[in-house]
């Protein structure tokens, strides 16, 4: 697995940012796959050398199609899974290096929103003792304080009038509802960031817009850094100021946003613009998010480019053989394909 | 919980066992549960051995004869003193009862008390019949304690020359047939010291006894019956409640942390599935002790590990996968808090109906380590009474009331405790309505 790591360690460049809230430094995510519960039988490569850096007050779309590793990078980002190899810091401190009290220092720095509101909710806890729980983790004895605390970012989601909804349960409320307290609950301790793992693709088309613009409103106000994973690109324009574009686990295009869907470079970034015709389609039954071909095996992924057996504009004996590299054909614009060398 | 008509009866039947078991406890304290349990003859002379209850008359067109007993100190046979010259008295005791029974009593005794301090009181005792006829039984002085049998009296047999003094008693003597009617028993005595005292108790073992019946003892067997309701319930839930918290928390212990914990879990489970659970228990009552807290801690012990820790573990195992506990890792959960508020509330709707459904096996199994003979030596519970109608054969004799009694209590037991938990189930997991 060492050699086999060597071997992967591309020239990808250093990112220094003075002020960067998250650096993220060539970050390897595998998976041991088991045969029969033992014996090794190769990885799930779902991240697979992704470095990027995130401002303070910076908001980023993570889209790619399903499996492509965005749930397991955002994982990594909250601690949850650990890296086989890489670096994630974050406010300065490097991920891997905690442990324990540590660890869970870090995690109150960082909201999580999931995709399945109901999901994320624990079914036999009121909404109180939800909101109550990240709060006396944190080590908010005062009731109180607690209290007073859930009221305050309550009114913030606007969960209007707070006392209605404290008793309840999550199967009482809709899904909207739902996505809300669970918006309230990454924001209950005032995080730096905000990991939104797809938070509205299992909405109601009627109230995705709402929450998106919740999610901005709160953005703005608290000046969070934002990572939002999607595969749907008609949503990103609500509040993402850049894109990265992920394919069989890593960043293969990285702009601003009005850059990325104005002048799109990597192949499969046309095709999956060309795959959503309508960006402003609210409705996901008219999205189409997968372009043309199969997706990669993460396993055995692809020698080279790993987008080659499905590029309409692939170059035998170079694709095929040699990892592209991240190039900047414009500034700030970033995309791993060798028809921009 | 209207709409299921077997968590009513269920409820009804639990709630009718614990009434029992608090009347039991209120009623017949401990202390005294266990003097009349372990008490002999001192306690139950006035009861017949292997007595049916009396209410089998009801069913019965020929009646058996009831069992009582009256005594002068209480005043449930009449004593009349009549003093004489020079601290002499005389006194005539008299008991006149209704006799309409098919069947003789078995036996019939008078247990007297006196108190004297050189010269013994003398009685005489005399048998008045429906018919007219006056039978003497008996001349004796009085030691302080004395006991007369009828059926012993050799010299009474010779008088009336016959060897079966009780039927004689009660038939006509022509015909040998039963003659019912209003019988007296007249005793006189005379006191020759001017503090003599004479009591008497007249004892009548009749064919049947009571509500529920006596054993080769002569205990009631209310008591045991009584008191085997609260042994039951409190053996039953705190097995079955121990047993279920306890696999639930390993389970979810093992599921959380994983790893050897995990592995351990699993083959402790695995070789306590093909030890014989039975044999250990027996051997533990055999060899060890029969204490009932000991039996309760072994079945509990030996009943974490089984099918049940693979089926909460198999259910932990996508719960741990859950995204609520996905976020609650995120904002930094410890693992303990993850385990215990929110892996194990998860499971609370299965487990309370597992919990209520499983009571009976635990009821059964005590009830069958007693009729084995490994019950608690101390207390009374409906395995020892199987026990020892068994061990006195009571089937083969036709004693079936002493088997059937205690085995009705158990089946109630065990339906009520099953229906409920059925119930329960059905209202905790509302899936399982459609299936
Ligand atoms: N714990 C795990 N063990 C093994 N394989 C995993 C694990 N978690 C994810 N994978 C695999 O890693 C790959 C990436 O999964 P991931 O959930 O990160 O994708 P995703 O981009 O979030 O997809 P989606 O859009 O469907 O959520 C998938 O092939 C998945 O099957
Ligand atoms: S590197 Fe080659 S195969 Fe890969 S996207 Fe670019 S052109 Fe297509
Ligand atoms: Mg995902």
């Amino acid at each position: 697995m060492i050699t086999e790591l060597r071997d992967l360690k591309m020239n990808t460049p250093k990112i220094n940012e003075p002020q960067a809230l998250l650096t993220i430094q060539d970050l390897r995510v595998w998976y041991e796959l088991r045969r029969f519960g033992f014996g090794h039988a190769g990885y799930v490569k779902a991240v697979d050398g992704v470095s990027f850096a995130l401002a303070e007050g910076e908001t980023v779309a993570v889209v790619g199609e399903s499996g492509c590793g965005k749930s397991s990078l955002m994982k990594t980002i909250l601690g949850l899974n650990i890296p086989t190899s890489g670096e994630v810091v974050f406010d300065g401190e490097n991920l891997s290096g905690l442990k324990g009290d540590g660890l869970q220092h870090y995690r109150f720095k960082v909201g999580y929103v999931q995709q399945d509101p109901y999901g994320a909710l624990p079914p036999f806890m009121n909404v109180q003792k939800i909101l109550e729980e990240p709060l006396i983790i944190s080590g908010m004895k005062s009731r109180e304080e607690r209290l007073a605390r859930i009221h305050k970012v309550m009114s913030e989601v606007k969960l209007h009038p707070v006392e209605d909804f404290l008793k309840k349960f999550p199967h009482m409320l809709s899904g909207g509802q739902q996505q809300r307290i669970v918006i309230a609950r990454a924001m209950l301790r005032e995080p730096k960031l905000i990991v939104a793992d797809e938070p509205v693709s299992m909405l109601d088309a009627s109230v995705r817009v709402e929450i998106l613009k919740l999610l901005r409103a709160l953005q703005e106000s608290h000046g969070l850094s934002v990572i939002y994973i999607t595969h749907d690109l008609s949503t990103v324009k609500y509040f993402s100021r850049r894109i990265f574009v992920m394919y069989a686990g890593s960043l293969i295009e990285k702009a601003d946003t009005r850059q990325l869907l104005g002048n799109p470079l990597h192949p499969y970034t046309h095709a999956l613009l060309a795959a959503t015709s309508d960006p402003e389609a609210r409705n996901a039954e008219t999205f189409k998010e997968v372009p043309p071909g199969e997706p990669p095996s993460l396993v055995n992924p692809p020698t080279g480019c790993r987008f080659h057996p499905r590029c309409p504009r692939f170059m035998a004996g170079l694709c095929d053989v040699k990892f592209p590299p991240d190039l900047e054909p414009e500034p700030g614009h970033f995309v791993a394909c060798w028809l921009y060398q | 919980m209207l709409y299921y008509p077997s968590a009513i009866v269920g409820l009804l039947v639990v709630f009718l066992l614990v009434f029992t078991a608090i009347y039991a406890m209120i009623k017949i304290p401990y202390n005294e549960a266990i003097r009349l349990w372990r008490g002999g003859e001192e306690v139950w002379y006035q009861n017949p051995k292997f007595a049916p209850p009396a209410w089998f008359n009801l069913f019965s067109s020929k009646k058996y004869s009831e069992s009582f007993a009256v005594k002068t100190s209480d005043g449930s046979m009449t004593r009349e003193v009549t003093p004489g010259a020079q601290g002499t008295s005389t006194m005539s005791i008299a008991y006149t009862f209704d006799f309409s029974y098919d069947y003789y009593p078995q036996e019939l005794i008078l247990y007297f008390t006196s108190s004297y301090e050189e010269k013994q009181p003398f009685i005489s005792a005399e048998w008045l019949t429906p018919d007219g006829r006056k039978i003497r039984l008996v001349n004796m002085a009085l030691s302080q304690k004395q006991t007369y049998r009828f059926s012993q009296d050799e010299k009474l047999k010779t008088r009336l020359r016959t060897e079966e003094v009780i039927p004689y008693l009660f038939s006509d003597p022509e015909t040998g047939a039963l003659v019912k009617g209003e019988y007296q028993l007249l005793i006189t005595g005379a006191a020759f010291e001017p503090d003599a005292d004479i009591n008497v108790e007249f004892v009548s073992h009749g064919q049947v006894y009571g509500l529920a019946g006596t054993d080769q003892a002569r205990r009631d067997l209310v008591v045991p019956l009584l008191w085997g309701a609260p042994i039951a319930l409190a053996f039953g839930l705190i097995a079955s409640l121990g047993t279920s918290v306890l696999t639930m928390v390993i389970a979810a212990l093992g599921t959380w942390y994983g790893g050897w914990i995990d592995e351990l879990i699993q083959r402790i489970t695995e070789i306590n599935l093909v030890l014989p659970f039975l044999s250990i228990l027996i051997m533990i009552g055999t060899f060890y002790s029969r204490s009932i807290w000991v039996i309760l801690g072994a079945t509990i012990l030996l009943s974490i590990f089984t099918g049940a820790i693979k089926s909460y573990r198999s259910i932990f195992v996508q719960v741990k996968e859950s995204l609520y506990i996905e976020a609650a890792r995120a904002y930094g959960a410890s693992s303990p808090r993850i385990v215990f508020l929110y892996l194990i509330p998860r499971m609370i709707p299965l487990l309370i109906p597992g919990l209520v459904s499983s009571v009976p096996a635990f009821v059964f199994l005590e009830a069958s380590l007693a009729v084995l003979g490994l019950g608690d030596p101390v207390l009374p519970t409906w395995g020892k009474i199987i026990e020892d109608a068994n061990s006195n054969g009571a089937l083969y004799r036709g004693y079936y009331y002493w088997i059937l009694e205690p085995a009705t209590l158990l089946m109630i037991t065990g339906l009520g405790f099953a229906m409920l938990g059925f119930a329960l189930d059905r209202i905790f997991n509302p899936k399982l309505r459609d299936v």
